[in-house]
């Protein structure tokens, strides 16, 4: 054992030299290359930051693309989901209550029309997008809000959708945080 | 016609995660070559390196050619971990007053917290009782998290490296040194695989700043403080490493460690390359490419038949919820982000319970019962690709058993690879087959008690079968060195904390230790060439009799745990 103790202390220094000075370092130069320079890039509106691109933010006005329910509120520094078990009463109370507050805010959608991912809790509490079906249903209310065509709102939310990665990887979105800044830019 | 084209979108889908495990386990034939290589000794590309690792060698004070018995191995290497552990603990109980790489307003942890945390990361387990964003300095997560994620991966890998020299058809006492796989596992494989998923990390966004969180207000006028982070540096040794912790709380789900399907990609083959590598280094080393294939076969044919069920099981929905009215199509939302949608998230757990990186894109407490049930599964027998070294470490321990057995049902004298199977050896290999299971029921039986004893004591946020699901979930990853959990579970006390630490350090040690012993027992016997007296260790017979033997030994011990968790859920769920 003794003759092990001095070589596992110095070898240890030098790998936190290595692994924890050398390496992090070497890897925060190199972000100063990336895009946001290694900060996380930003969405700004007239100079203003309003929000950062990749992290999702609470819409829960009418006037705006409704972002989907987040167990933390989108506290983007203390993500979590709700980790609720598919058959806890308590959430599926919480479902139920918020396909019921979806149809008062939009009348006219049928029930089994509404996405799921509108009525429940994303992993991160911080999911940026949604699926276009999700923006879709919304669009008849922020037309009859907004006194905009509803084509003009479909045509933005078709415009802002990202396809699979090639066709091939992960399903298509839509980042709402961009979506509402469109829209806020349609005269 | 939306239903239609959503289900052709979703086989496209499954094309794309199909081609990528196909390149994943393409690099990974590349990369097992490749570690053959570095640990004969042989000439490899890298070998610019090597006055960096004399460098390493001469500032340790280490004579990297001076060959160890299995005694010694082990001992080096308890020593080491025991002077990371001593330091991480010292780390984490001070993290507040460390003065620099702090973003302010995190506290120290206290004593149970601080003891969970550096035994998680010690034994590459990453458990993860604090959350990133609230308990843990910039410091902290470089310099002693991502610091053991680095060297407990390289002890993995050192030991699994070990154990093959040991199988060689040569008759030695000494196992190789302990230093030197460790420093090659660090150089050689993981900083410069690190280095290189850290800058493609960094162009898809993920971030690497030592600033403080930001303030900014939202569209809607509202505050929200945005943490970010050294994120770069910590991401790609977590998968690379089958560590699996993650910067922040919620893990490989949130945007910042995993922006996007790009991402997700280079993740996900992070995840797969060294696991899989491993084997095929198995086969090159050893010259037994039949075994390498053999193995391949058995990991990859079992971790479809746990992953395609979770995939089945989520597109499905939960049931609950479509009796509420929704349009479920896209399958299981809760707990799941739109980037990856349910495929893509199904396809990850199940990737991430049989390789215990562990990480999640999506919270495992969400899924449906049964998808439940086979995650545990994948973690119970830990074998199924496995983590990096140690995967190999409990398939070696399955192969003992199953030689025992085969050999006893023909009777033949049991022999691998050469080498004569003799009672100790079987001892050794059944006893840690009996102490993995022992530890995660025996812990879910206290704590499952303690629980009905104290109804009111607030540790599940689920009632029922599901929190029956959660602790054994905690346990099992405890002690399979998975560390994703069932978050709905309160988990950061004296109590959790412990108990989980406990297991989590037996379910690190005794693998590690157990097999070395075998190999180096192994190791000392005569070698015989193959004959018609034993049984032959490469055949498609014997590949039956390992899975039987993993399915038997590995995961149906724990079903009465699984019909009270799970299966109970499942079918109170279909009444």
């Amino acid at each position: 054992m003794k003759s092990h103790i001095g070589p596992a202390i110095r070898l240890t220094v030098v790998m936190l030299v290595l692994l924890a000075v050398i390496y992090p370092l070497v890897v925060a130069g190199i972000a100063k290359l990336a895009p946001g320079g290694g900060k996380g890039e930003t969405v700004t509106v007239n100079g203003k930051v309003v929000g950062y691109k990749l992290i999702g933010q609470k819409f829960t006005e009418d006037r705006y693309f409704n972002s989907r329910p987040s167990a933390v509120e989108y506290n983007a520094a203390g993500s979590a989901g709700s980790n609720k078990g598919p058959s806890n009463p308590d959430y599926l109370k919480s479902v139920q209550a918020r396909i019921d507050t979806f149809l008062v805010h939009n009348p006219g959608v049928q029930k089994d029309a509404i996405p799921a991912e509108l009525v429940t809790a994303s992993g991160s509490g911080l999911d940026p997008d949604l699926s276009p079906a999700g923006a879709k249903i919304q669009i008849a209310r922020i037309a009859r809000v907004r006194s905009l065509s509803a084509e003009r709102l479909n045509q933005l939310v078709d415009d802002h959708t990202e396809g699979p990665l090639l066709g091939l990887f992960g399903p298509a979105k839509v980042n709402v945080l961009a979506l509402n800044v469109a829209l806020d830019q349609l005269k | 016609m939306s239903r239609f084209f959503r289900r052709t979108s979703m086989y496209y889908q499954l094309l794309g995660l199909t081609l990528l495990f196909v390149f994943a386990a393409g690099l990974a034939v590349l990369m097992g070559r490749y570690m053959s290589r570095v640990f004969r000794g042989q000439p490899t590309a890298l070998d610019v390196l090597t006055p960096v690792e004399r460098c390493i060698y001469r500032a340790g004070g280490i004579d990297p050619y001076q060959s160890m018995t299995w005694q010694q191995y082990a001992l080096s290497l308890l020593t080491i971990n025991s002077i990371w552990l001593a330091y991480a603990l010292l780390a984490l109980r001070t993290q507040a007053s460390i003065p620099f790489w702090n973003q302010g307003g995190i506290p120290s942890m206290d004593w149970s917290l601080a003891i969970n945390t550096a035994i998680s990361f010690l034994t590459s387990t990453n458990l993860q009782h604090y959350s990133g964003e609230s308990g843990a300095t910039y410091f902290t997560q470089m310099a002693v998290l991502t610091f053991l994620q680095f060297v407990s991966a390289a002890t993995s890998l050192a030991v699994g490296v070990a154990v093959v020299r040991s199988l060689q058809a040569k008759t030695s006492s000494n196992v190789g040194n302990f230093y030197q796989d460790f420093v090659l596992s660090i150089t050689r494989v993981f900083l410069p695989l690190s280095v290189l998923g850290a800058v493609w990390l960094l162009l898809r966004g993920v971030p690497m700043t030592f600033q403080p969180y930001t303030l900014i207000h939202t569209l809607e006028g509202v505050e929200q403080t945005v943490a970010t982070g050294p994120v770069a540096a910590m991401i790609p040794i977590k998968h690379l490493g089958s560590n699996g912790g993650g910067f922040f709380g919620t893990n490989t789900a949130h945007p910042f460690e995993n922006p996007d399907m790009v991402s997700y990609g280079i993740n996900l083959i992070n995840v797969l390359l060294l696991p899989i590598a491993f084997v095929v280094f198995v086969g090159y080393f050893l010259h037994r490419k039949k075994l390498a294939w053999l193995l391949f076969t058995i990991m990859t044919g079992c971790w479809l038949a746990l992953t395609l069920p979770i995939i089945q099981q989520e597109l499905t929905g939960n049931t609950a919820v479509s009796l509420l009215g929704v349009d479920q199509s896209m399958g299981n939302l809760e707990g799941k982000e739109m980037r990856f949608g349910t495929l893509g998230s199904a396809f990850w757990c199940g990737v991430n319970v049989v390789i215990p990186a562990g990480t999640l894109t999506s919270m495992h407490d969400s899924y449906t019962p049964l998808a439940s049930l086979f995650m545990l599964l994948g973690m119970q027998v830990d074998a199924f690709y496995g983590g990096v070294g140690t995967g190999f470490l409990y398939m070696f321990l399955y192969l003992i058993i199953a030689i025992f057995i085969g050999s006893l049902m023909i009777g033949r004298t049991p022999e691998l690879l050469g080498k004569k199977v003799g009672i100790p050896e079987i001892q050794v290999a059944a006893l840690i087959m009996v102490i993995m299971p022992l530890l995660y029921l025996g812990a879910t039986a206290i704590a499952v008690a303690i629980q009905q004893a104290n109804p009111d004591i607030g540790w599940l946020s689920n009632p029922g079968f599901h929190g029956f699901t959660t602790i054994l979930y905690e346990y099992v990853s405890s002690v399979a060195g998975n560390g994703s959990g069932f978050e709905g579970l309160a988990d950061n006390t004296p109590f959790w904390n412990l108990t989980t630490s406990f297991v989590m350090f037996m379910g690190r040690f005794i693998p590690l230790i157990g097999p070395l012993a075998i190999a180096g027992s192994l190791y000392r016997k005569q070698y015989t060439p193959p004959s018609a007296g034993v049984l032959p260790t490469e055949s498609v017979t014997f590949g039956i009799l390992v899975t039987a033997v993993v399915l038997i030994i590995g995961a149906l011990c724990t079903f009465p745990a699984l019909a009270l968790g799970p299966i109970a859920e499942y079918v109170s769920q279909a009444k």
